[in-house]
């Protein structure tokens, strides 16, 4: 073989290999699987949180991390409550801002213990937190490699197998809602229950949430009854200064809440 | 015309190896960027699938009512009824799918009914509450009350 064989061979077998990978990837990827009744475009998710029924009980967190593999140990959390003690008035100093004491012992997964008695004139109640599932998400924007994503249904996920564990996004999320899972080394978050909701279920949280203060909707779903509840109530999203579309909407949210 | 070719033969030289590294390029990134990246946005629509395909733990209340009827029937109209069945008796999917598989445990009255009803200033006033050291003296709670209708005793 000349000098010129060989470079004919060689440019013929790169673009013959080119053009063979990039048709492999259509073999690769198969047929797309026979679409089941769910079809992404066709629902638009949103959780709506009562705080005047939440009654603290911590069976939204003790689900959460069974219906999602979470470690138990404290700090791992896709969602979790907190006790919001806002002290009375200092009559004497009212130029003084409200501090709130906030407690969340593990996340609340026990329970709380009684700590604070009626009749001090403080204001007392219970805030469970989790992934707003933002339409704008900050955690989305900053990931390098595209882990995390917003699905065209409105769920912001992670991609497991994409994470690089580099901890942008848990210091984006302006919610706190995202943590490293120590076996994996990836990020780990809400999924809003993907794997149910995709499957007609609600999310564990809703399931177990004794007194309907967590409540699922489909924004796309005209009949959904979140659509009454969001006309009929005033509600709030957490942080709405930071422009995040926000879609986890509180009713009765105090103004001490961060 | 030909005579510039044959001093531009280094410019022909590095042609090749331009053309030469874009085709390794186009080689290296169609075998490395996993099908469909893109076409929902920046990321692998796989993903969606992958996280779809976990598990499920908890059956939901429908799944609970196929075999339970009388249970569903017991709690009608009762304050209890809008409470999931798994919210006392735990996840309980197996048991679902397979009813000999799991067989569910009856929760510990005691701890389970304590969780939301145990005094706690927090919670909403109207809520009903009490002080396990001032009620019940220390009985199970549904040795007095029905967990299916707490209203009848």
């Amino acid at each position: 073989m000349n000098r010129r064989e060989f470079l004919e061979q060689t440019g013929l077998f790169l673009v013959m290999s080119a053009s063979a990978s990039a048709a492999l990837d259509f073999v690769l990827a198969g047929k797309p699987e026979a679409a089941p009744s769910y079809n992404t475009v066709d629902h638009w998710w949103a959780m709506v949180i009562d705080i005047e029924k939440c009654i603290g009980c911590g069976a939204c967190v003790r689900a959460c991390k069974e219906e999602n593999d979470v470690p138990l140990e404290p700090y791992f959390f896709r969602t979790w409550v907190e006790r919001y003690h806002v002290p009375a008035k200092d009559l004497n100093d009212l130029v003084a801002e409200d501090h709130p004491i906030v407690d969340s012992p593990n996340g609340g997964y026990d329970g709380f213990e009684e700590k604070y008695r009626a009749g001090d004139g403080s204001k007392n109640f219970f805030v469970p937190k989790m992934c707003n599932h933002c339409a704008h998400s900050p955690c989305v924007q900053v990931c390098p490699v595209g882990a995390t994503f917003e699905s065209p249904d409105g769920v912001v996920l992670v991609d497991k197998k994409y994470c690089l564990g580099c901890r942008y996004c848990v210091q984006a999320c302006p919610y706190g809602c995202r943590y490293i899972d120590p076996r994996t080394n990836t990020v780990d978050k809400c999924s809003l229950c993907y794997h149910r909701i995709t499957k007609g279920l609600t999310t564990a949280c809703c399931e177990v949430c004794p007194t309907g203060s967590r409540m699922l909707g489909d924004l796309k779903n005209p009949k959904d009854p979140i659509h009454e509840f969001l006309r009929t109530h005033q509600v709030q999203v957490l942080k709405p200064q930071m422009a995040t579309g926000a879609k986890g909407y509180y009713n009765g949210l105090d103004g001490s809440v961060r | 015309m030909k005579k510039f070719f044959i001093d531009g033969q280094h410019l022909i030289r590095a042609g090749a190896i331009l053309l030469g590294g874009l085709l390794v390029f186009i080689v290296l990134r169609a075998l490395l960027v996993p099908p469909g990246f893109g076409d929902l946005g920046h990321f692998r629509p796989g993903a969606l699938d992958d996280v779809a395909a976990l598990p499920v733990h908890f059956a939901g209340r429908a799944a609970c009512a196929e075999c339970h009827a009388d249970v569903v029937e017991v709690r009608r109209g009762s304050l209890h009824e809008r409470v999931g069945c798994e919210s006392c008796h735990g996840a309980l999917a197996a048991h679902a799918t397979d009813p000999g598989s799991l067989t569910p445990t009856l929760p510990d009255a005691g701890t389970v009914c304590l969780r939301c009803h145990s005094v706690e200033i927090a919670r909403p006033a109207k809520f009903p509450q009490i002080d396990p050291k001032e009620h019940g003296d220390g009985t199970k709670c549904s040795e007095c009350h029905k967990p299916h209708h707490p209203e009848t005793s």
